[in-house]
């Protein structure tokens, strides 16, 4: 997907960057296979040797020479998940999360790769902020992270920082998420700046002297609770706005976490006129409504954009399935337990999903039959595109970034605790069917359900 | 029932007896002495974390006329100032082993919190722009007193809706008891989707006339700051209810405090169809009820010895 022209005159840096470990040698045993981007599906044996994909073959035709067996039998494997758009904290809220809780919380959910957000305290604006950022990923992360960098200098919205050196230095686009790029003339420069280094502007968009003040969605709920709303155009309204600059300019943006139906239409809009625009959606705003909130409890149902109407929800899910959304994001937001225990309108937006989103998603949206099994490993798998990043692959000669799951198991979250730092999980205390067992990531064995037993040979 | 959070969690039958009960206290309150030994022993805790003169003071009057042992706890001038939060506040008070705690909060759900962290019975005196509870039964009890039954009575909520928990709880509890509810004010201050509880909404007073009960609310002004009336003085000539405006056989209520010459001319607030001293004085007898239906309730209903009245009567401390 085009990212603007590459006009930086050295190469840039890889996009993501991971600890350093031991490459994995075993043989997947008989598992069902379904890759969306090769077309696999079907039974079938991995042999992964020295981390890299040597062999799928027929199922029962690989040889197990002393190699670790893993029994894939009545069991999925899919390419690893790609997560656009997460929040690790480092620097300086590291009491959420850090990039070792945080990556080994997408390594429990089957992710083979995610991108950092950069509202970070202090935010990710200068190139030896990334700089680092990849410095500790490389001690750190278990599975691939790539860092966004701000789009404005401390994300004040007045100054552009200095994108060209910030993508030299391995930023894989730009982001003021948490809040929006309020003035226009700010976006437009950056999107013209874009045209040169590349790098697509990924947009928080959210109208902020019509969501003043707002805790939650504006409706009925609202109204009966009392909580000052966000209305939806709220969101629209600045869609269409950087629609219009963006497609003036030749820019390349990724809107965030759409969550209405004035959203979706407002992306269509643009896509027509023929920008180049590309959008995630959340599972929390696939599977919950404003109703939730009706409980109060925000360590669950307390983030930004809000839960919307029903009428939304089956909106994000339409649009999911005719491909107006390119992907699915968690934005994975860790909040610290005293940040959440309070009451609802005090207490900090956002809400863990990195562990539970393919077992939330599969739960509530692929067993009753609203979206195929395929459509969702797909659309948590290329979440990368928008940023150059292609989807992982099941295919010889390729690095394993694969993830094995048992589509039967359930599972209540959080009775274990979570990987993650934080516990403010929008599915907390939820019964969840299919759970990951096992994730590799770039070759190296990043995540292994802790009672999942492992038959060795 | 052991706490009461929002008068949606009540059926006509549970405020029929707090009314009921309220009546009994009310006679009591004729008494010379006035004081009852119901709740001797126990401790009620009163926590506010909003300024409040009506309802901090008859909650606490209402715990010491039925003998609990009370403490009062203000935000202001207590740990809360120092940033103690309010988890950790009421673990601190939960410390005494009261038998009730009633906290008003200005953010919505707060009480509701507070049953997940502590034992007591949490009265909700008011959480943000949600629910106040109290003040909606003491406003169908002073509005039976006058006119018997609410059954068919129209009521008119008149003002600041937006931003007011006594409308969510008010227009619940007038639902409850039988009477139609008409929300008017300015469109700004008419909260978007409240035709879902089944009320009616104007924009003007033209048809006041229909009315049987104007009930006002407070035109707050720290709200002047956000444009949700260009003046007050606008605000007044169109939504004052004045002695032009009003017929000789409607009432009007408010819960207090009064903005005169704004929501409410002083010739009307001193008239004899306003009921805002009779909702003070049902405020104290109501709250003693509520009180005493969620500390004793549920031993009356095990021994089944549930009497007409509160058992105590006639045996003052």
């Amino acid at each position: 997907m085009n990212t603007g022209p590459e006009t930086v005159s050295q190469p840039l840096p890889e996009p993501l960057v991971q600890r350093p470990g031991s490459q994995a040698t075993l043989v997947i045993r008989g598992a069902s296979v379904i890759d969306p981007v090769t077309g696999i599906d079907g039974v079938h044996d991995i042999l992964i040797e020295d981390g890299t994909i040597s062999e799928v073959a027929a199922a029962g035709s690989l040889a197990d020479d002393g190699v670790e067996v893993v029994d894939g039998e009545g069991r999925h494997v899919f390419p690893a998940f790609f997560d656009p758009h997460v929040h690790l904290r480092t620097p300086g809220q590291e009491y959420k999360e850090d990039l070792e809780t945080g990556s080994r919380a997408a390594a429990a959910g089957g992710y083979g790769g995610v991108l950092a957000m950069a509202n970070t305290s202090p935010p990710v604006s200068s190139p030896a902020d990334i700089d680092a950022l990849r410095h500790r990923a490389r001690s750190e992360a278990s599975v691939p992270v790539g860092f966004l960098a701000t789009v404005t200098r401390g994300m004040e919205g007045r100054e552009l920082t200095d994108m060209a050196e910030l993508r030299e230095a391995g930023a894989v686009g730009f982001t003021d998420d948490g809040v929006p790029v309020t003035n226009p003339g700010i976006l437009r420069r950056a999107l013209q700046y874009q045209a040169m280094c590349g790098g697509r502007i990924a947009l928080h968009e959210e109208d902020p002297d019509l969501s003043a003040g707002g805790s939650m969605h504006e409706g009925e709920v609202s109204m009966e609770l009392g909580l000052r709303g966000v209305p939806s155009i709220t969101e629209s309204v600045m869609i269409t706005r950087d629609a219009a600059i963006a497609g003036y300019e030749g820019g390349a943006i990724q809107i965030q976490h759409l969550s209405a139906i004035e959203s979706i239409e407002a992306v269509r809009r643009a896509r027509a006129d023929g920008v180049d625009i590309t959008c995630e959606v959340t599972p929390h705003h696939l599977c919950l409504t404003d109703e939730a909130v009706r409980e109060l409890d925000p360590s669950r149902h307390k983030m930004n954009p809000p839960l919307r109407s029903e009428d939304d929800r089956q909106a994000l899910i339409g649009a999911l399935l005719d491909g107006t959304i390119d992907c699915i994001a968690t934005d994975h937001a860790p909040h610290a337990v005293e940040e959440k225990e309070v009451p609802y309108e005090a207490a900090m937006m956002g809400v863990t999903g990195l562990e539970t989103a393919f077992s939330a998603l599969y739960t509530e949206l692929v067993l009753p039959g609203t979206i195929p099994l395929p459509l969702l490993v797909e659309k948590l798998g290329c979440g990368g595109i928008p940023f150059g990043i292609e989807p992982f692959r099941i295919e010889a000669g390729r690095k394993a970034s694969l993830c094995l799951i048992d589509l039967e198991a359930e599972w209540t979250v959080g009775e274990n605790g979570y990987e993650s730092r934080s516990r403010n999980s929008w599915c907390a205390g939820r019964q969840l069917t299919g759970r990951v067992l096992m994730t590799l990531a770039a070759g190296q064995v990043a995540y292994r359900l802790r009672s999942f037993s492992l038959g060795v040979a | 029932m052991k706490h009461l959070l929002s008068m949606d969690d009540l059926d006509r039958e549970q405020i029929e007896t707090i009314l009921e009960r309220a009546s009994s206290f009310a006679e009591v309150s004729r008494r010379e002495i006035k004081k009852v030994p119901t709740l001797r022993g126990q401790t009620v805790v009163t926590l506010f974390y909003e300024s409040s003169t009506r309802t901090s003071s008859s909650f606490e009057l209402a715990a010491k006329r039925l003998s609990a042992d009370v403490v009062s706890v203000k935000a202001s001038g207590s740990s809360v100032d120092k940033g103690e939060s309010l988890k950790d506040t009421v673990e601190t008070l939960s410390s005494y082993d009261p038998a009730a705690i009633v906290l008003r909060h200005p953010h919505a759900g707060s009480s509701k919190m507070l049953t997940g962290w502590v034992d007591a019975s949490v009265i909700n005196a008011g959480d943000g722009m949600h629910q106040h509870p109290s003040q909606a039964l003491l406003d169908i009890f002073a509005l039976r007193e006058r006119i018997g039954s609410l059954e068919g009575a129209n009521i008119w909520i008149v003002g600041d809706v937006l931003h007011s928990r006594v409308a969510r709880s008010n227009i619940h509890g007038f639902q409850r008891m039988g009477a139609s509810v008409t929300v008017a004010g300015p469109p700004t201050l008419i909260p978007r989707g409240i035709e879902a509880t089944g009320c009616e909404v104007r924009y003007s007073l033209d048809e006041i006339d229909s009315a049987d009960v104007i009930y006002l609310l407070r035109m707050q002004n720290e709200r002047m700051g956000e444009n949700f009336v260009p003046s007050i003085r606008e605000y007044a000539r169109l939504f004052q209810v004045n002695s032009r405006r009003l017929g000789p056989r409607q009432l009007v209520m408010h819960p207090g405090p009064v903005n005169r010459g704004v929501e409410i001319s002083s010739d009307v607030l001193d008239s004899g169809q306003s009921l805002i001293s009779e909702q003070v004085a049902s405020g104290l007898v109501v709250r003693m009820a509520i009180l005493y239906e969620l500390l004793t309730g549920n031993e009356n209903t095990r021994s089944d010895s549930s009497p007409d009245g509160p058992v105590p009567i006639g045996e003052p401390a």
